[in-house]
């Protein structure tokens, strides 16, 4: 469904992306983990169009996405940081991002409900705290029922009430045969999404499989103990 | 992109600066015509608030604008929307209400008052050094992403145009005047779109007699229609480059 041919990117000196290849199929739940500053953000955005990469492809549905753009109605992105006009209200900016996308596809206001959003359609987003920013971007992620989801840190910030929520709904929608992705370094919380770990260090991809065979490998049952014990392998 | 621009506009009315600016810039107009007898000596005045104020407006507003509309951008950016839109409709949005706070403000007295061709002039000369500085304010904010610098930058930029340039071809004029540079003084004319603007507006007020010899030199040139339509189609360059460079950057720019 996505696929990445030898993508790298640079920041000035900083080689951020190094030769990158990656396939995604439906279905599947990838786990994007590493060290801070290890790229994962940068390649997240260079999948959206957001960052542009140096050089190498990304193939999406087939097509390559440079110079395109309608792709991306079939992506949900959770941004690490959600950051949103502030003088706009929460339902504003749903209003608006539903203007301007016009979808078709049902609109699915489950997490809106469940976050109790509806209620606070009047506050002004520089008002808000960050864990109820994060509730906006959840919901915008979800909203037009994409058949990917990229998730940057979802649930960090959210109080374990909500990140309980977004964690069912994230189960469902894999269910439901979606494309999910997410970085995040509360690996315990990975244990029951994931099928695919990916674990990056320095721009470059370390690993990349599925969980089973991670577990039949090393022998472990914890995702936090697979990755320590691949590491001391390494070592 | 109309939802778009539509959604800038409203957000621009909203703020309340550019309401500020169309009562002002009102103020001036009206009493300058009803404070002084002849309406050309109105027309004088409101030219100089045309070329200073209006541009100096347009850029810090508009550059201070783009800066604030980050979030904004990238949260567009992560929807299905080409890059192009998204910087054409900021360009519009921005453009269309600065221009109607000019059109609102100093167009109505200058229909009213002022003959009808300079009026004319002065209207459509007006739009274009908005839409001038607007396209400048897009290139000095895209250049930098630290906004004091871009806002520094955009200063910087009105200042040249506005009041050193003058100096600097006042300069030229003196240091040369025993050689033949008027001709060359209508090529370094171009080179700033205050300087066009004003030219194009003293020419058709009948005053260019007291600019003297460079003044008849430009008379020449500017004062026919070839002239007019190239003085035209500078401003339009000048609104066209900047913007356009900017959109090219926009595109290559990772956010």
């Amino acid at each position: 469904m996505i696929e990445l041919k030898n993508v790298s990117k640079k920041f000035g000196r900083l080689s951020v992306l190094n030769n990158i290849n990656l396939l995604f199929e439906e279905g599947q739940c990838v786990a994007l983990i590493g060290p801070n500053g290890c790229g994962k953000t940068t390649l997240i955005k260079s999948i959206l169009g957001m960052v542009l990469q140096d050089g190498g492809d990304i193939i999406f549905k087939g097509k390559n996405i440079k110079n395109d753009y309608e792709y991306r109605k079939h992506i949900g992105y959770m941004p690490q940081i959600g950051r949103y006009p502030e003088n706009m209200s929460i339902g504003q900016v749903i209003e608006m991002i539903k203007n301007i996308r016009q979808s078709n596809n049902n609109i699915d206001e489950e997490l809106l409900n469940q976050f109790q959003l509806t209620q606070m359609f009047y506050k002004q987003m520089r008002t808000l705290s960050g864990g109820t920013t994060q509730k906006v971007s959840a919901t915008l992620a979800f909203l037009f029922n994409p058949d990917v989801l990229i998730l940057d840190e979802p649930t960090a910030g959210l109080d374990p009430l909500s990140s309980e929520i977004l964690k069912e709904k994230i189960l469902k929608e894999k269910q439901n045969g979606k494309l999910i992705l997410i970085t995040s370094h509360l690996l315990s919380e990975l244990d029951e999404l994931v099928s695919h770990l990916i674990f990056m260090q320095e721009g470059k991809i370390n690993f990349y499989q599925s969980i089973e065979t991670l577990k039949r490998e090393t022998g472990e049952d914890k995702i936090s103990k697979v990755i320590s014990k691949i590491l001391k392998q390494q070592n | 992109m109309n939802r778009i621009i539509k959604f800038i506009i409203l957000d621009i009315f909203k703020n309340k600066i550019v309401l500020a600016y169309t009562i002002l810039l009102a103020a001036f107009s009206w009493s300058a015509f009803s404070l002084e007898d002849s309406s050309t000596k109105g027309v004088l005045t409101i030219l100089n608030i045309i070329l200073l104020i209006v541009p100096l407006v347009s850029i810090l507003f508009a550059t201070i604008y783009i800066y604030n509309s980050s979030e904004f951008i990238e949260l567009l950016l992560s929807q299905p929307i080409h890059r192009n839109k998204i910087w054409l409709s900021l360009f519009i949005g921005l453009s269309i209400s600065l221009l109607s706070a000019f059109l609102m403000a100093a167009g109505i007295p200058l229909i009213l008052f002022a003959e009808s061709l300079v009026g004319f002039m002065m209207i459509v000369v007006g739009c274009l050094i908005s839409a001038v500085f607007i396209a400048i304010a897009f290139l000095s904010s895209i250049l930098s992403r630290d906004k004091a610098k871009g806002i520094g930058i955009s200063i910087l930029l009105w200042l040249y145009f506005a009041l050193l340039f003058d100096g600097l071809v006042l300069f030229l004029l003196f240091q040369f005047s025993d050689y033949p540079i008027e001709k060359m003084m209508v090529g370094i004319t171009a080179s700033s779109p205050i300087d066009l603007a004003r030219i194009l507006i003293l020419l058709h007020l009948n005053v260019s007699a007291m600019m003297g010899y460079s003044g008849a030199i430009f008379k020449d040139f500017f004062g026919s229609n070839l002239g007019l339509f190239v003085a035209f189609m500078l401003l339009i360059c000048w609104i066209l480059f900047p913007f356009l460079l900017s959109l090219k950057i926009f595109n290559k720019k990772d956010l």
